[in-house]
Order: structure tokens, then sequence, then C-alpha cells
């Protein structure tokens, strides 16, 4: 056993609203600068769409994420090492920016600058490459915003893999739920994988990915390697540029600024304990749907006497072993089973996960017809097909979706029995396998979201990696040869210690 | 003139060449970097690129074993100068026109494309200006070496390449009858060398050593990086000899 944690994330689809602060915050604070504009490290899609990139979830076209070879071993879908630097001069599965969309801006001067004319002047939009005049905008971050487009491009999702999908073109039938993306900060990362150079790393200390901006060369490796395109190139430094998750913000005990500014109170943040040692066994587990239960394997039970000491053993602060005994993250992935990892069949044990969204009852208009067991509605008749949710979620698993999704709506039916009625209905809880106490933790910690309850996150420890004497006098932050006494930071060509090339420490 | 052109100028080049990398390696790693352009403009790339690349680096393999591998072991392992003058003519000349196809490819889609025009450095423009005048005067020279098939010529070449390396005097002299356009060819290769350090051409460095610490310094796929100062197997040894101390009783409160 080898024990770590991570900060993980669980985002509660059943109540996000698609208001879109958690994206503005989140650029505001990353992707204002030149190169990035088309950037979202965070965005929200609408579903069912091909989302954005278009068509990201297509892995025959862009060869993201993992591969289990014959022999049970695994190697990035877009080749294994060799395969990669033979793409080195031009890479073919890497997206052009027309699949994101060419970042653009209004001619907003034009307004108040504009000559007496006979009709109104218009702010056109303007090439933020280019600077040239865009003639007609093709394609925007969100372009299909609350089901825009016709169903028929919309319908490409490939999560409607396995469903009848024509029915829900009709009016009567549609359906739609919101998709807030951001980087996995998964345990298998295939972006560092793919990176020749090394760059891109996993933090032993809170499992926070990084590309470390001084040694990526440009090569482009990781956009194609992670299956959830979530590494952007940035054409103006011709560095690629990912979601930090804030990790500034982590480690000082904040949430990450997607989390803070959530409107609808809907991501959860909170530790979860990991054994390094089974994450390569879990990621090859034979059949993708086996991919979900084998990443809850690697999770570690912090209320384990065993684990507990392990993780002390293994350097895991007391402080960090506390939050994870009140992770939210665990409730909702272990304790409660209803949250799930983002497509898990890509293999990369992503640690961002989400909770399925309840739905109307279909054909609401016949009402009286709605299958129902045991007074609560059939969940596979909800308007968003299970099926679609488990390809999301399970890699096409419907069992456990429509396990969490009873749990959520036995939630409602026993809270309001609660507060209606005023009856603690035990049997509603026993119905999905719960008791009423847990029932009312679940409501409180999911319903209600208060932001105690949604963030448990530990300081990061700068005893255990900083010594105070040597940075006493330091001069902070800074970039590059930032210390204004004109001395070099931590370059040395002339003069001062030599700094050795740090090789990765640990490697799997 | 001549002795400074080909005399001196070439370790004026080489030594800005070494220094000048070794500066921008140390002090600004951040600018180092292919400058790819793939993400704002796919078409006419893939073809072009890779042409380009394969064409310039068989003619660098190429130039660097044909010009520095002493005579003596081309005569040892019995290659006729002829015979290496022809294979010289012959995979030069296709790496080369390989080279020029793609690179002007890159270079109308770096001049035409207003993204990439505009996302364009003078030096992005210039070094891939100065390649491709590489290029024709490369295979220009194939023109001449057609006439004297014999190789004679060519030893000439590779009698001053290594001359220069040895840092024998007189080298220069070894190339002072050579038709123009190879010490056009020459001088313009020794420039190339100068302006490297300042121009995405260090990536040429990196695109020789990050595959080698990729395939052959890095145990597995992924990297984990800790900030503690101890790796993992010797913190734990520590730890466990601070809990043997303790004796068994002294277990925290926490459990």
């Amino acid at each position: 056993m080898r024990v770590r944690a991570q900060i993980g994330k669980v985002l509660n689809l059943d109540k996000c609203i698609g208001c879109h602060t958690c994206s503005v915050t989140c650029k505001n604070v990353w992707t204002t600068r030149e190169g990035v504009e088309y950037a979202w490290f965070n965005n929200v899609e609408t579903k069912p769409g091909t989302g954005y990139p278009t068509d990201w979830e297509n892995q025959k076209r862009w060869n993201g994420g993992w591969v289990r070879s014959a022999s049970g071993k695994l190697h990035p879908k877009q080749g294994s090492k060799w395969r990669i630097l033979a793409n080195i001069f031009a890479n073919p599965a890497m997206p052009e920016i027309d699949d994101y969309y060419e970042p653009f801006d209004f001619d907003y001067d034009h307004l108040k600058s504009a000559p007496d004319m006979t009709a109104f002047p218009t702010a056109r939009p303007r090439s933020k490459i280019t600077g040239e005049r865009m003639e007609k905008i093709e394609k925007g971050p969100n372009w299909e915003e609350i089901l825009g487009g016709e169903f028929s491009k919309r319908s490409q999702d490939y999560n409607f893999d396995q469903v009848q999908k024509d029915i829900y073109g009709e009016y009567e039938n549609t359906f739609m739920m919101y998709l807030p993306r951001l980087c996995e900060h998964c345990l298998n990362p295939t972006c560092s994988a793919s990176c020749p150079s090394g760059a891109i790393y996993k933090r032993e200390e809170d499992g926070i990915v990084l590309i470390d901006q001084e040694k990526c060369r440009g090569w482009r490796m990781c956009v194609s390697g992670c299956p959830y395109k979530k590494v952007y190139y940035n054409w103006d430094t011709g560095k690629s540029e990912k979601c930090t998750f804030c990790y500034p913000r982590i480690e000082s005990g904040q949430p990450t600024v997607c989390s803070e500014t959530c409107v609808g109170r809907i991501r959860y943040l909170g530790v979860i304990l990991y054994d390094a040692d089974k994450i390569e066994a879990a990621a090859s587990a034979e059949r993708e749907t086996d991919l979900y239960g084998a990443q809850l394997d690697v999770f570690l039970d912090p209320n384990d006497p065993e684990v507990i000491a392990a993780a002390r053993r293994d350097g895991v602060p007391e402080d960090w072993i506390e939050a994870a005994k009140v992770s939210p993250v665990w409730k909702m992935a272990m304790d409660w089973k209803v949250a799930f990892p983002l497509h898990p069949e890509y293999r990369t044990l992503p640690m961002v996960w989400y909770i399925p969204p309840l739905s109307p009852i279909q054909n609401a208009a016949q009402a009286g017809q709605i299958a129902m067991s045991d007074q609560m509605p059939d969940v596979r008749s909800l308007r968003i097909p299970v099926k679609y949710l488990a390809n999301m979620l399970t890699a096409g698993d419907e069992e456990p979706i429509v396990h969490a999704l009873e749990r959520m709506s036995a939630m409602r039916l026993y809270m309001r029995a609660l507060s209606v009625d005023g009856v603690r209905d035990e049997a509603i809880a026993a119905r999905v396998g719960m008791s009423g106490r847990v029932i009312e933790d679940m409501y409180k910690i999911m319903a209600i979201a208060d932001y105690e309850d949604r963030f448990a996150i530990p300081t990061a420890h700068r005893e255990q990696n900083e010594h105070g004497a040597d940075i006493r006098g330091g001069c902070g932050f800074t970039d590059g040869n930032g210390c204004s006494t004109g001395e070099a930071g931590k370059t040395t060509l002339f003069g001062g210690k030599k700094k050795k090339f740090a090789l990765p420490q640990e490697t799997f | 003139m001549h002795n400074f052109l080909f005399g001196i100028y070439p370790y004026i080049a080489l030594s800005v060449l070494l220094i000048g990398s070794i500066v921008r390696y140390e002090r600004d790693p951040f600018t180092w970097k292919t400058s790819s352009s793939q993400m704002l403009r796919r078409k006419q790339l893939i073809i072009g690129s890779i042409l380009f690349h394969v064409g310039v680096l068989v003619i660098f393999v190429g130039h660097l074993v044909g010009l520095l591998t002493p005579i003596a072991i081309f005569d040892a392992i019995g290659i006729s100068h002829g015979a290496k003058q022809l294979l010289a003519v012959i995979a030069g000349g296709i790496a080369g026109v390989m080279a020029l196809v793609g690179g002007g490819m890159l270079m109308h889609r770096r001049w035409t494309d207003p993204r990439i025009r505009k996302t364009s450095s003078f030096a992005d423009i210039a070094i891939l200006a100065l390649l491709l005048a590489q290029l024709v005067l490369g295979l220009g020279t194939v023109f001449v070496s057609l006439q004297h098939l014999d190789g004679h010529e060519m030893t000439k070449f590779m009698s001053w390449a290594q001359g220069i390396f040895t840092f024998r005097s007189g080298a220069a002299a070894q190339i002072e009858d050579v038709a123009l356009i190879f010490k056009l060819h020459l001088f313009l290769g020794l420039t190339i060398f100068l302006v490297f350090p300042f121009t995405r051409l260090v990536h040429i460095a990196s695109g020789i050593f990050a595959p080698l610490r990729y395939l052959f310094l890095r145990a597995g796929y992924q990297i984990v990086r800790s900030r503690r100062h101890r790796p993992l197997e010797e913190r734990r040894r520590a730890y466990d000899k601070v809990q043997a101390k303790r004796g068994p009783s002294a277990t925290t409160p926490a459990e």
C-alpha cells in the first residue's frame, strides 16, 4: 500500500442551472491572456450536444485516453512512446482552433466613435488572432446552449450510443442537461504520459496535475492525449496550458474559483486517500464496465485504522487524514454511491466526479400512467434516458446509475414526508438500502449544501518542503529573473550553486 | 577575407551557437520551444512539415557523417571517394528536394495564411527563408558535383571541416579553389549556426534529447513530483525508527 492524498471534486448535475458563472470567473482569473482566449479551463456544455471542442468525446477521431492491449498492458490510444515520437513533426490527432472556435471580439469602440450615419452603428466581430473582420461567427465556446442548433447535429453526441435517439428530436420528448467540465486531474493522466519532454506531472501531495511551463517545448502530444480535451495549446507562447485546480487557493485551504463562485452550490471538494500501487491494475481492468468499480477499489477508507497508520507512515499530514474522514467527495462517491467518474472507459481514472441529474417524468401529460413502484417513480422512465447517463458516467453500465437515481428520488420522498407530514419514513430509506439518518445527512450535504459541508480542504504543509531559513529574505513569487536585486532566481549560469536537473522522483 | 570567412568565422559561429544556446536554456527556458502553428492552421502543415523535417534530418545526418568522418575510415572500409560522392549526390539530392518542397509549402502557408502571418515573428520568417536559400544552394552544388564524380572535390571539404574541428591552422586553405556556390553554401550554413540560439531552431536540441529521455530515462509513462526533500522509502524508514522508539503503548489519541 502506498497512500497518497488528492483533493477530489464532485459536481452535482442535479442542481446545475447552467449559469456559466464557473466558466466566467475561471476565465477572468486564468485565461484572459493572448493565445488562450479560446481556452476555457472550465466550460459548461448543454447535453445532448457535441460539446467543446466539437465532438471531443469521439476518441476514434481524437485518439485520446488509453487502450488495453491483448496482453493487458496499457498504452495511450494515440500510440506507445515510439508511435508518439513518430508523429512529432505533425500531430495527426490534434484539433485545430476551429474545432474550438476562432476567438473574436466586437468593435465596441465603433458604437461611440462612428460618424453621423443614417443607420445605427453596430459592433461587428473581429478575429482576435488576425484582427480581421469576421463576417459570420460559426462557433463559440457554448454553441449548443440550451439545445441550440438542429437535432441532427446535436445528436452526433457520442452518449447516444445504443440509444434509440430519433424520438428525442421530437419536441415532446426532448431532454437536456448541463455538463460543466474541467481538467479531471486523473490518477492515470494520458496528457503527462504523452509528453515527450516530461513537462506534465502529478503532484504527490494533493494530486493536482500541472504543466511545467519551462519544460514544455510545444510538442502538442498532450492535447491529443487528453481524452477530455482539457489541455490547451497557447498559440502565443507556444506552450500548453491547463486547469491548475487553482492550486494557490487549494494550498491555502480555499476552494477553486469555479467552486467558490458556483451559484447553484453544486461543487464539492474534499480529500480522497488512494493507494498509488493499485492505479495500474485498476486502469487496466479488462472490461470497460469494470473500470468504475476498479477505481472505487483504489480509494482508501479514511476511517480504517490500517489505512490511517499507512497514511501516517507515508507522510500524509494529520489534518489531511482528518479532512478525508469528513470529505463530502468520499461520502458521495463511496458511502452513498451517487457520484460517478466522467467516461471511465478512457482509463485515466478521473478525479472530478458527477452526480447524475434527476429529470421530469417522461410523458408528463399521461400523468396517470407513470410507471411507479412503491410510490416511487421508476427512474427508468425519467426524461433523460438512463442509458444516456450510463454512457457518460459508467461506460454504459446502467445499474449503478439507476441505483444512484433511486437513492436521490428516495431522498426527496423521505424529506417530503418529513417536512410535510412530519413522518420519518424509514421504509423509504430501507427500500434504497439506507437509513433515515443517512438520508438526512445526504440531504444536508447535497440539497442544503452549506459552504462548510461542500468544502473540506486542508492547507498545504509548507514545512514539509521548505526550510524557513532558506526563504528568509527571498523575493516571494517571481517569474523568470524577477528579483529586483538583479540576482538570478534559480538560474545559475554565472555563479551560485549548480542546480541539478531534477529527474522525476517517482514513476510508475 | 577567405581566411576570415572559412578559418575564423566558423569558430565565431560555433561559439555563439554553443554559448548562446546554453545562456538561453539557463536564463530563459520559457522561450525554448518549437513554436508550432499547427493549432492555428492544419492545412499544408502535415505534409509540409513531415517532408521538411525528414528531408532536413537526412541532410543533417548526411553532412555530419560525410564531413566529420575521417577519410581514413572510408578508405579502410573500402568506400571509394567516387562512391561516396555518388551516394551524397543521390541521397542528398532526394532529401534536399523533399525538404525544399516541404519547406516551400510551409513558407507559402506562413506567408499567405493570415492567421500564421499575423502570429509570425520576423525571426520565424527569416529563419525559414534562410533555410530555404540554403537548400537551394545545396541542391545547386549537386550540379557542380556532377562535373567531378571522382569525389576528389569532396575530400577538400572533409579536410576543411575536420581541420576546423581539430583546430588546425590553415584549414581554410583546403577550400580556397572550390566553386563559388560551395563557398556561399558554407557561409550561409555557418550563418545559420550563428543565429541558431536566437531563433526557434533551438527546438532541434530538444528534438534530439527529449526523445532519448522519454524512451530510455522515463521508466513508465507517468511522472509524479514530490516537493518533499526525501524519497518515500527513506521517509518510511525514518518514520518506522521513530515509531519503534516510542514503544507500542504510545499510540496517538486520534486512534
